[in-house]
């Protein structure tokens, strides 16, 4: 396997780009869990798939457009559509989840109908819903390179402001913080974070990794520190298992991550019970 | 002259077509305990969020430290307490340590880290409301009296020269209400912050607080609380909308 990723340079991308996705993706997506914002991820992946439908029609029929990466218009559709979210939220002050199945509603039309007019892509479908070890291209992986400085460094200098706003919103904003920019910023580097993560997990498991490796944390977590710590350990282990297996078995590496994902959410329920009945500690 | 820490002056404020508040005019001064009590609906929270700059009012001026709302900065000179319900998801994994530290959010500033003695004083800021043992626990783990001298906690650790709480005892069992409210005089008196609250346990709270605000969409008395006993039967009928009953325990007064 070693011998593999040192020969091939797909496979360095491959592996690359999912170690990072495996710490960026369970790393914002604790404060999309505890901000209950757990669906804008599922939103978003529809509307990056349209960018990325809607970049391969417009490279065929636009000659200029010929040689321009799929995932930019992809990351356009995404950050757009998380701005689309934020102000439908603010509209329907009362059913702000709205939003979310507007906007999920809307990347799927745009997905219907550009699909079919980009020619090729219909072969391609199966590797941008499900992801696949061999598509991720070594600019691919410069973008995720790109997209993780920009949460790292969001994360940085906003971490105890998002603490209080995911904590306590109206304490937030009566202690006079920008609650509304910061949480605009959070939109668009999450709409990042989704559209960078799309090549190694697929657009309908994306989500996943955001969510699984952060509900698996919570479950043996008593502070925010540890609830952050093992959600990487997790976004990690099962990126690494997933690839791994994907290559041996030659399978998609977004399902076999996410089986990774609910393997290590069944057992820390289950270890929580265990605990729970001293099964453990006899 | 000192300065009022808080003064509204002619506060009215609309939710669309019903009023809210009608030509508010309040002064709080620094050292008063003022209980804001009314009935429901009253405008008790609307009042609490223009003082806190969470909702701007349609007429009139909020001057903080003397200054108006909008060019007041030091935020962290006025602690905030929630009510408790509204405020957060008891399943959220974080420490009480870690929520008290927030407190400093906007001490700090914007792209600047905790300082590294920051454990020192969240244990003092514990250490005020009675919880120094429980820094380690999870909030969602805690009972409701106890997160409540959590958020009074993370709302000291800034040293706020003025706390406002809204509804700090919902949620609160009865038995620990008696002690919360000690709890907050003694901040008061020991401590010098000038408290403000809105509650409905007027009962509880009257042997606490030194100034009452009788609420109804317009101030109807506000005052010593020991002046209260002049309101007539009318005026009481006036501010709460129905006839009500005075009973006079000692110095104790309640409606």
């Amino acid at each position: 396997m070693i011998d593999s990723i040192l020969r091939y340079e797909f496979l360095q991308n491959a592996f690359a780009s999912g170690l990072i996705i495996g710490v960026i993706a369970p790393l914002l997506g604790v404060f999309i869990v505890v901000r209950r914002l757990s669906l804008i991820a599922d939103a978003l992946s529809h509307v990056t798939l349209a960018g990325i439908a809607g970049s391969l029609y417009l490279s065929q029929s636009i000659h200029a457009l010929g040689l321009l990466n799929p995932l930019y218009l992809g990351i356009t559709a995404s950050v757009t559509g998380s701005l689309f979210i934020e102000r439908l939220r603010r509209l329907y002050k009362h059913y702000e989840e709205l939003a979310i199945p507007i906007i999920m509603s809307a990347g799927l039309v745009f997905g219907a109908i550009f699909i079919p007019l980009a020619e090729g892509f219909s072969s391609d479908l199966f590797s941008y819903l499900f992801g696949s070890v061999s598509a991720v291209s070594r600019q691919d992986l410069w973008i995720v390179v790109i997209i993780a400085l920009i949460v790292v460094l969001f994360l940085s200098s906003f971490f105890k402001e998002l603490f209080v706003l995911s904590f306590d919103e109206v304490y937030a904003k009566a202690s006079g913080l920008p609650a509304k920019w910061i949480h605009v910023l959070f939109m668009v580097v999450t709409a990042l974070v989704i559209a960078g993560s799309m090549r190694i997990v697929g657009i309908l498991l994306v989500s996943s990794l955001i969510t699984l490796p952060v509900a698996a944390a919570m479950r043996i977590s008593k502070s925010f520190k540890q609830a952050i710590f093992f959600s990487i350990v997790f976004g990690e282990l099962a990126v690494i298992v997933g690839l791994v297996s994907a290559f041996y078995l030659d399978l998609a590496p977004g399902g076999t991550i996410v089986v990774t994902s609910i393997i290590i959410l069944l057992l820390t329920i289950l270890s929580k019970k265990w605990r729970g009945k001293g099964v453990l500690s006899q | 002259m000192d300065i009022p820490l808080i003064r509204l002056d002619n506060i009215s404020y609309q939710y669309e077509q019903t009023k809210a508040l009608t030509d508010i005019n309040l002064t709080i001064k620094e050292g008063d305990f003022l209980a804001i009590i009314g009935p429901n609906g009253s405008g008790k929270s609307t009042l609490l969020k223009i003082i806190l700059g969470l909702l701007k009012p349609t007429k009139g001026e909020v001057l903080l430290f003397g200054k108006p709302a909008n060019q007041f900065k030091e935020k962290e000179r006025i602690g905030y307490v929630s009510q408790k319900s509204n405020a957060f998801n008891t399943g959220f994994p974080a420490t009480v340590e870690e929520v008290v530290r927030s407190g400093l959010v906007k001490k700090i500033g914007l792209f600047h880290r905790y300082p590294k003695n920051v454990q020192i004083e969240v244990r003092q800021a514990l250490k005020s409301v009675g919880m120094e043992n429980f820094a380690q626990q999870n909030i969602g783990d805690l009972s409701g009296g106890q997160q409540q001298r959590v958020f009074i906690a993370r709302a000291l650790i800034s040293n706020p020269k003025v706390l406002i709480l809204d509804e700090p005892t919902v949620g609160v069992d009865s038995k620990n209400v008696r002690s919360f409210y000690l709890m907050l005089s003694h901040l008061n008196r020991e401590h010098k912050i000038t408290i403000v609250l809105v509650t409905h346990d007027v009962d509880a709270i009257s042997k606490s607080i030194s100034h009452v605000a009788c609420l109804n969409r317009t101030i109807h008395f506000h005052g010593f609380k020991d002046e209260m006993d002049s309101m007539s039967d009318e005026q009481l009928e006036a501010w709460y909308g129905h006839a009500v009953r005075k009973v006079d325990h000692r110095n104790e007064v309640q409606v």
